[in-house]
């Protein structure tokens, strides 16, 4: 419980321009984040001698179907010191289509980054090898968007010739 | 009269040379385990000394396509590997069969998603389509002895005039 009330205040203190808001579900802690300075709260994260969350277990997004704020990124970080997982969440706008890439405070986040801009068309700055990681890579869509269609778009994939 | 006792009496038997290749072909099928997922499992149990694939035959997988005339499909074909699946499918010499092998690969099974060819006869002719999620070994051995009768009544001129396989272009980058 201390952990989480910790975390609150040191992320509040530190960067009270960038904290939003914070949440507790099923005893795990969310913190929103604004996206701007993911990197220095990460890196703050992983390298303070508090916490050290020297894993970064899974990045992935949610896409709510809405105008703004269409799209949530959020990571899920676990501190083995403390064995305390914690959810950092940050919104991304669909016009403003971007967010820093983690991969310089975790080299895993790498291929996790790529599968969020494969399916989500989430694109990530300074990301050293922004492919698709799954879908191929003239393929022109992103599949987990809501607006696209559980079958597919005919024609996008092509197939071998019979 | 059975075979030996006429060997026995007469030396010789008559019969066609589509006879005999047709009989020698079917009974040494050679399988390339296109094995993409989970009915790969079954298809190795099929070889496994319960089952016994080489009762019929055909217990000489071959991991080179170019030795093979029977793609045991097994698995689900997404878009991404239907390329490869042809691809090896080319490579294989005529005359050559295919078995379609589970639900995914006949029909995209549960996979009803974007990703996932819905059915390989979209892009490869299938001979023996094989139901069951995934299929049990005897099934797969009923497969094989259903591509075994049809082979069975294949004649030489079947095999003639069929054109090559359009070969890709490899780009150097």
């Amino acid at each position: 419980m201390e952990m989480q009330e910790l975390i609150v205040s040191k992320l509040k203190e530190n960067f009270s321009e960038a904290f939003i808001s914070s949440s507790i579900y099923m005893g795990d802690l969310s913190v929103n984040v604004d996206k701007k300075s993911i990197v220095k709260i990460c890196t703050y994260l992983k390298e303070d001698k508090e916490f050290e969350f020297q894993l970064c277990e899974d990045v992935t997004a949610i896409d709510w179907a809405k105008t703004k704020n269409r799209f949530t990124v959020v990571y899920h970080i676990f501190s083995f010191k403390h064995k305390f997982r914690l959810r950092i969440k940050a919104d991304v706008d669909e016009k403003d289509c971007n967010i820093d890439s983690v991969t310089s405070v975790w080299k895993t986040t790498n291929w996790q980054e790529r599968e969020v801009y494969d399916m989500f068309g989430i694109s990530f700055n300074n990301h050293s090898d922004l492919r698709r990681i799954y879908m191929p890579e003239e393929f022109e869509h992103h599949p987990l968007r809501k607006d696209f269609p559980l079958m597919g778009i005919p024609g996008s994939l092509p197939l071998p010739k019979k | 009269m059975g075979l030996e006792a006429q060997l026995k009496s007469d030396g010789f038997i008559t019969t066609t040379i589509d006879a005999v290749i047709a009989w020698s072909r079917k009974n040494s099928v050679w399988p390339m385990p296109m094995g993409i997922s989970c009915c790969a499992i079954e298809m190795m149990a099929a070889a496994d000394p319960k089952y016994d694939i080489a009762r019929f035959g055909s217990e000489v997988m071959r991991f080179t396509p170019r030795q093979c005339d029977l793609m045991i499909v097994a698995g689900t074909v997404t878009y991404k590997m239907s390329h490869v699946v042809k691809k090896i499918y080319d490579q294989m010499p005529d005359p050559k069969w295919v078995i379609a092998m589970g639900a995914c690969t006949s029909t995209g099974g549960i996979y009803r998603s974007y990703s996932v060819v819905q059915g390989i006869d979209q892009f490869l002719p299938v001979d023996v389509y094989l139901a069951g999620c995934p299929p049990r070994p005897d099934n797969l051995l009923h497969a094989l002895i259903e591509i075994q009768n049809k082979i069975g009544k294949t004649k030489g001129r079947d095999f003639q005039n069929i054109p090559l396989p359009e070969l890709p272009v490899i780009q150097n980058n």
